[in-house]
This record gives structure tokens, C-alpha cells and sequence, in this order.
């Protein structure tokens, strides 16, 4: 009887393990999360993105100003005010270019999903606003155009410009 | 003693080890590593787009293979209260008709756009049964370009087969009907084999817009044409359509269409039929259609009432249209990747005639013919035919090929699939359906480089396949693996609506080329607000138009005053986002319309009448953002004359 019991045991030990190996191995395969790496969060002040180094140039291009405004007025305007600080969706212009760094203005229009994944400065700004900026195509001479409307916009309203340039 | 219990024991155990393992149910076919060849892990995507027709539904199925995933219901000839089509201004035209707007019909088959023969797959053709149209479809964009209405026609079944570089798109009449003015149309039925016609429509392609036009008709014998395929390759400048009623019967034609031994498929040489229209010889007759075609950037669909057609007579242009006897009210008309071989499918037949091309052409150089139907030759049945695949089963309809000298067609009387050998004939291969299978279709199985590595069959009844839901289920479908020389069930699954024919072709084709948003600066919609600063309501008269902006997560402007009982009120919506899956919805209480849904960088115009005094809210029908709740904004209706003025603002 003993023997019997050992002999049956087996058989359901055999009979699982043929039934169920192959969906263990893929479960296993499949619910393996990898973790993923922490990344640095160490403030740069020109943010993440292709722009590391812009090139300011006085006076402002008139042309590159209007280009920009003509841009922002499509695809910014409903979120950013132009005239003050104050937010309607996303922050107002004002002041913009004497918080911030050329180079992070235009990463943060260019390269907005890893700027709101990765910037310590866009996080608190996507926390603040909870909406996040919609990424609106914008080419990186177009970015540079806003950047030259912004600019622009300092000087005319808020009376300086480009106080946060390094 | 001990030693016969412990034997049975180990039997009982063998035995239950045995039956738990193998699937249960009607269909115990799978076997044990179907999961692992249909299973698409998270993040994953699938092989290949299946274009599936959604039938009684008029619209179509985007499925994934080898998953059965349910991509998207694209609409074509039937309305769609979830995007709006055929309740938005743009789309509108879309649904009209030589009979007005009609909000439904009954799309069958589909094609896949080809370049020699083999999937290019910039378009996908469709066709509506009930009220003769063809729709062509951007694969760029999922959505449905243009539909053009087909005149003389009822019933259009016979379509929307192609040419080989897409150069036409047929459309064969199902219902014979007579032609002409009104006073030629209003005869007894009982006069059928004088007055009624068969047409026979060829549809012209532009190769670079895709854009359709009817480039010629042709004017054949009043049977009922069935389904066809253009030839490839070797026959590419030929077209097969399979016919049945040549009794020309005109009432119950179950029991009278199934009187003679055979009907036909009907070659035409298309190629020759062009170059007569070219030369214009065939007649103008008077054929009203509607030509719906919707523009690329505006988005707006315009529907043009065009007036007539040329009909080309192939009693006097001799060398178009021949006929190949086929036993018994064929169904499927299916030409093998190499373009020699044309199935015929007998649907009240045991047996499946393969006719051979190259035998054809010879039979019609040797005038090696049986009779004639209207002084066109009726070829030679024997002289025509490659062979017969015997007793392959109990009603076969379609037929579809691997690429590897292999034909599987389906049999719907007999539930079944049927692989055989086309050079052979030989019967290789069969698996059970659950249950009547109608149409059949391999990824690229209808061209010349067929992938054959699955099948899958479309299942007209479902009974017990899935849970149970009330009377009417859905329509099942089931995926084999056909790379190893047989017929392997891996998979069932639902589909919507009732599927007839479906294709399939790698996703690496369209994969990369998806239109993801529309540029802002491309939209030339006539109303379309370009940038908050020019959001705004102007009224003419009793008409109000609003020119709004959405982007997440508000509509501006949301606060509208001075409306009035009786006005007509065009919302008209850009959504000013630029980014890929952002659509806005906009939807207004009381609105005898649907929502719409405007996808990034394109305006949408809904209408509203507002009929009630008092304060009237909207809101955005489709999650955007964690202020989505907020999208939303107010409209003041006043009485009729009470002087109200107009006002509209946003934040203030």
C-alpha cells in the first residue's frame, strides 16, 4: 500500500509537471519586469535636450520675433499668457527669459515628454500645472524663433531680457 | 492481489493524465503550443494587419494577426456616433447617394492595393452591397477617402476585385436590372430576358491620389454576377467572374437559378476593353452616380452628382468577353499566385474545376468553342480544364493559396477546410470549422507572393464557441498554422459584424508610414480658428458660427451668450494639439446628433439647433488629461427676438 501511495505520488508529480512546465517558463519570461535604472536627478540648468549651447545675438531679429509670435500664437497661446506671470494652464511668458536658460526654453519646447519625465524644474512645473505640455512639433528652428519672440516679449513688457543666460 | 490494484491504479492515472491535458469542448484540435505561436506579449505588436469586411455592419475591422486582436472599427458605408463620421459637417457627403443620405449598408470584401501583383497596400478597396458603392480606404490613416456610387448596377457583389497594379477596380452586378431613361426601367419583371442587363463596371485608379473615377461599363447578359479576380502575371490582362442564374430566371431562384448542369465564369479581357474605351467606342448613356471624395487637408468630403457613363457593347467588340462552362452556381472565382489556374467553386457541386489560363488562350486562338451566349463564345469545357478536384468535400465557396503549390478552400456545407495540391488535384489535408465556414483568407493569399503561414477562416454560425449572449452572437473566426504542410487549428476568436472576405499583409508595409496628427499649418478647413487669439462667434442671421479652439484641457471660447431659440449653430472645433493620440470630443446637451471626435490639427463642425431657453453645457467626450473633467464650458439660449447680446469668452 505504501508502495502504491509513492507510485501515484509520482505519477501526479509527472502528470503537473507535464501539464504545467511550459506556462511556468513563460510566466516566468513574461511578469520578469526590469527595473528600470534610476536616473540622476541632478539639476542642469539648461535642462535635457539637443540644445547645450545657444547663441544669443543683439539686437533681436526682428523677423525671427515675428516668425516666433506668428508660431505661439497658434500652438502656445491657449496655455501660456504673454503680458504676465500668472498661469492659465501653463505659466505666463513674463519673465521667462530671466528665469530660465535659452538652452532649457528650447529643450522644454523641442523635447517636452523627457524634460517632464526627467527635469527636477519641468517636474515642478508639471505638478503645479498637472496638465502636461503637449508636445507640439516644433522644430528647432522654430523653437529658436519663440526663443527670439520671448526675448522680445521680456524686453518690451517686462523691461530686461535674457537675465538667466549664462 | 496488491500488484492487479496497483496496475489499475496506474491506468485510472494514465488515463486521467490523458483526458485533462487534451483541450476540451467540440474543437479538441489545438494542440498544446497553439498558445505559445498566437501569443503576442505585452508591448508587442502583431505581424500582420488584417483588413476583415464587416458585412451587415458596413464597416471594417482592423485586426492584428496572429493575436485576433481587435485594432480598430474603421467606418465606411455605415454612420459612427463614436467618431462622428456621418454625423460631423466634413463627413456628411461622405454617405450621399443619387437617393439622398443613406446611413447604412452591407460591405462584403475587401482589396488591398497591389504593384505586380503583390501588396503595396496604400489603399484598401470595399464595397456595399445594397446600394451599388466602392469606398477606397488610406491605409496612412485608417480612413475612409472616397465612395463612389455605381450605376446600372444592384447588388454590386462582384467587387471590389482589382487588377494587378491596381490599374481598375471592378464592381460586377449581382441583380440584372434594365438600363436607361425612366421610361426604359418601367417594365413588367416578367420581361427579364429582353429588358434586364448585367453591368459590368470598371473603375479607373489614379496610381498617385488613388482617386476613382468610371472609366468604362461593360454591358454583358442579364445573369448574376457572383464574385471574380483579376489575373496576374501571365493572365494580368485578364478579369474572371464567377456567374450564376444564367437560366435568367426572375422569381424564386433557389429552385429556379439551379436548374442547368452549368453556369460560367466569364473572362473579359480588360486590357482589350480599356484601349476601346479609350477610343471611345462604346455610347454615352445617361447614369446618374454620386463621386464622395474627402480632401486630404480641409478634411471636408464633397459629393458631386456625375450624369453619365460609357457603355461598351461586347456583342460588337468581339474579342472582350468569353465564357468557361462551370459546374453548378459558382460562388468563388480564384486565380493561383502564378495567374495559370482559375478555381471555380460550385457551390451545389462535388467536385472543385480548376481551369488553366494558358489552355484558355489557346482554346480561343482554335475557336475551340461549345456554343454562345449572344453571339459570344462559350469555350470548351474539356479543352479548358486543368482538372477536377474530386469529392473535396460538401459546398466549396472560396479558395486561397500558400504560395508553396498549394489551394485551400473553404466547404461550407461540410464545415470544413480543404488543402490540395493544385498541379495534382490531390485532396492533402482537412480540418473541421466551427461551424460553416464562408470565406477563407491567407495573408497575401490572393496575390502573387502569398505568405503562407497562417489561414483564417470566417465562420457563419457560432452556437457554442464562446459564452453565450441571448439569441444573437457574434461571428466566429479560426486561425491555423499552415507552414508545415497542414492544417493546424492555433486559435478562435469573435469578430464584429459578419466578415466575408478579409486580406492580410505584413505590418512592417504601413507600420512606419501612420500619420500620427495633422500639421496645424496644412489645415485649410475654410472655418478653422488658427490659434486662440481668433476663437470667436459671429452670426449671420439665424446662423451662428463658433469658432473654437481645444487643447488640454479647454475649449475656448466656453461661455457663450446672446443664442437663440431657432437658430442653427455650427460649432466649428480645431483641436490645436500637435501630438500624437490627443483627439478632443465635443458633445452639447440636447443635440439630436452624435459627439464628434477631432483628431490633433483638424477642425470638425458639429450642429446643434437649440430648442429650450436656458443654460446649455458642453464638454469633451474623450479623456485628455488629468483636467479632462474640466474641459467644459456654457451656452445661454434666450427666446427667440429677446435681444440678448451676442458675447463669448473664456477666463473672464
Amino acid at each position: 500500500m505504501k508502495n502504491l501511495i509513492i507510485v501515484l505520488a509520482a505519477f501526479l508529480t509527472l502528470f503537473m509537471i507535464s501539464c504545467g512546465g511550459e506556462t511556468t517558463d513563460r510566466e516566468r519570461e513574461t511578469t520578469q519586469r526590469e527595473k528600470p535604472a534610476e536616473k540622476e536627478r541632478k539639476a542642469d540648468p539648461r535642462g535635457i535636450g539637443p540644445f547645450t549651447n545657444v547663441e544669443l545675438t543683439d539686437p533681436l531679429d526682428p523677423n525671427m520675433v515675428r516668425r516666433g509670435k506668428a508660431i505661439s500664437d497658434v500652438k502656445c497661446a491657449s496655455c501660456h499668457k504673454y503680458e504676465t506671470e500668472d498661469r492659465l494652464v501653463g505659466p505666463g511668458y513674463l519673465n521667462i527669459t530671466n528665469r530660465r536658460s535659452p538652452e532649457w526654453i528650447m529643450n522644454m519646447i523641442t523635447n517636452v515628454d523627457v524634460m517632464l519625465d526627467e527635469d527636477p524644474e519641468a517636474q515642478k512645473l508639471l505638478e503645479e500645472c498637472l496638465v502636461r505640455m503637449p508636445n507640439q512639433n516644433i522644430s528647432e528652428d522654430e523653437a529658436r524663433d519663440i526663443l527670439e519672440f520671448l526675448r522680445n516679449n521680456d524686453e518690451e513688457n517686462a523691461g530686461k531680457r535674457d537675465g538667466a543666460a549664462t | 492481489m496488491k500488484k492487479s490494484v496497483l496496475f489499475l491504479s496506474l491506468a485510472v492515472f494514465f488515463l486521467i493524465a490523458l483526458l485533462s491535458c487534451r483541450p476540451q469542448g467540440p474543437g479538441v484540435a489545438a494542440t498544446s503550443d497553439a498558445a505559445s505561436k498566437v501569443y503576442v506579449p505585452p508591448g508587442e505588436h502583431d505581424e500582420f494587419y488584417n483588413i476583415v469586411s464587416g458585412g451587415f455592419n458596413g464597416q471594417i475591422s482592423v485586426v492584428g494577426l496572429p493575436s485576433g486582436r481587435t485594432l480598430k472599427i474603421l467606418p465606411v458605408f455605415s454612420v459612427d456616433p463614436e467618431s462622428g463620421y456621418g454625423f460631423s459637417e466634413e463627413s456628411k457627403p461622405m454617405l450621399n447617394t443619387t437617393h439622398g443620405h443613406i446611413p447604412w449598408d452591407d460591405l462584403h470584401h475587401i482589396a488591398i492595393s497591389t504593384t505586380d501583383a503583390v501588396h503595396d497596400a496604400r489603399w484598401a478597396f470595399a464595397n456595399a452591397n445594397n446600394t451599388p458603392r466602392v469606398a477606397r480606404i488610406d491605409l496612412t490613416t485608417f480612413q475612409t477617402a472616397e465612395i463612389l456610387e455605381i450605376p446600372n448596377s444592384a447588388g454590386n457583389h462582384s467587387s471590389p476585385f482589382i487588377t494587378e497594379n491596381t490599374e481598375y477596380v471592378v464592381a460586377g452586378t449581382r441583380f440584372s436590372v434594365p438600363h436607361g431613361e425612366d421610361a426604359d426601367r418601367d417594365v413588367p419583371i416578367s420581361t427579364y430576358k429582353e429588358n434586364f442587363r448585367g453591368a459590368i463596371t470598371f473603375i479607373s485608379v489614379d496610381e498617385n491620389s488613388g482617386e476613382m473615377d468610371i472609366d468604362f461599363q461593360i454591358d454583358a447578359p442579364p445573369f448574376a454576377y457572383d464574385l471574380a479576380r483579376g489575373g496576374k502575371r501571365v493572365s494580368g490582362d485578364w478579369f474572371f467572374f464567377s456567374t450564376y442564374n444564367t437560366e435568367q430566371a426572375h422569381t424564386l431562384l433557389e429552385v429556379n437559378a439551379s436548374q442547368q448542369d452549368k453556369d460560367f465564369i466569364m473572362a473579359i479581357n480588360w486590357r482589350k476593353a480599356a484601349e476601346y474605351a479609350k477610343q471611345g467606342r462604346g455610347e454615352r448613356i445617361k447614369a446618374k452616380y454620386a463621386h464622395n471624395i474627402r480632401d486630404k487637408n480641409s478634411h471636408i468630403a464633397t459629393s458631386t452628382i456625375k450624369e453619365d457613363i460609357l457603355m461598351l457593347d461586347p456583342t460588337e467588340l468581339k474579342d472582350i468577353m468569353y465564357f468557361i462552362p462551370c459546374p453548378k452556381s459558382p460562388h468563388g472565382c480564384d486565380v493561383s499566385p502564378d495567374g495559370e489556374y482559375i478555381v471555380g467553386s460550385g457551390k451545389l457541386a462535388a467536385l472543385i474545376p480548376v481551369f488553366s489560363f494558358s489552355k484558355m488562350i489557346e482554346a480561343i486562338e482554335n475557336e475551340d468553342f461549345e456554343g454562345d451566349v449572344n453571339g459570344m463564345p462559350i469555350l470548351n469545357y474539356e479543352s479548358v480544364l486543368h482538372g477536377e478536384v474530386k469529392r473535396p468535400g460538401l459546398g466549396p465557396l472560396h479558395t486561397e493559396f500558400d504560395g508553396k503549390g498549394n489551394a485551400f478552400t473553404t466547404m461550407f456545407v461540410s464545415s470544413e477546410i480543404v488543402m490540395w495540391d493544385i498541379e495534382t488535384l490531390e485532396v492533402i489535408d482537412r480540418a473541421p470549422t466551427y461551424y460553416s465556414v464562408g470565406h477563407l483568407m491567407v495573408p497575401g493569399g490572393c496575390t502573387a507572393e502569398p505568405h503562407g503561414k497562417y489561414l483564417v477562416a470566417y465562420n457563419k454560425i457560432t452556437k457554442d464557441r464562446y459564452l453565450p449572449t441571448g439569441p444573437e452572437l457574434c461571428h466566429s473566426a479560426q486561425l491555423f498554422d499552415i507552414s508545415n504542410g497542414k492544417l493546424e487549428l492555433l486559435l478562435d476568436f469573435p469578430t464584429i459584424g459578419e466578415p466575408h472576405y478579409a486580406e492580410a499583409f505584413p505590418a512592417s508595409l504601413i507600420k512606419d508610414k501612420q500619420v500620427r496628427f495633422y500639421r496645424i499649418e496644412d489645415n485649410s478647413h475654410p472655418h478653422m480658428t488658427s490659434g486662440p487669439g481668433e476663437a470667436r462667434v459671429e452670426r449671420e442671421g439665424n446662423v451662428v458660427r463658433v469658432y473654437m479652439t481645444s487643447i488640454r484641457s479647454h475649449f475656448r471660447p466656453d461661455n457663450i451668450e446672446g443664442i437663440f431659440v431657432g437658430d442653427t449653430v455650427y460649432f466649428h472645433v480645431t483641436n490645436m494639439e500637435q501630438e500624437w493620440d490627443i483627439p478632443h470630443g465635443f458633445a452639447i446637451k440636447g443635440a439630436n446628433t452624435a459627439e464628434i471626435l477631432v483628431m490633433p490639427g483638424e477642425t470638425a463642425t458639429f450642429k446643434w439647433m437649440p430648442d429650450k431657453v436656458g443654460i446649455v453645457p458642453f464638454y469633451c467626450t474623450d479623456f485628455c488629461s488629468a483636467l479632462h473633467q474640466e474641459m467644459q464650458g456654457y451656452v445661454r439660449v434666450s427666446p427667440a427676438g429677446s435681444g440678448v447680446p451676442l458675447l463669448f469668452s473664456t477666463g473672464e
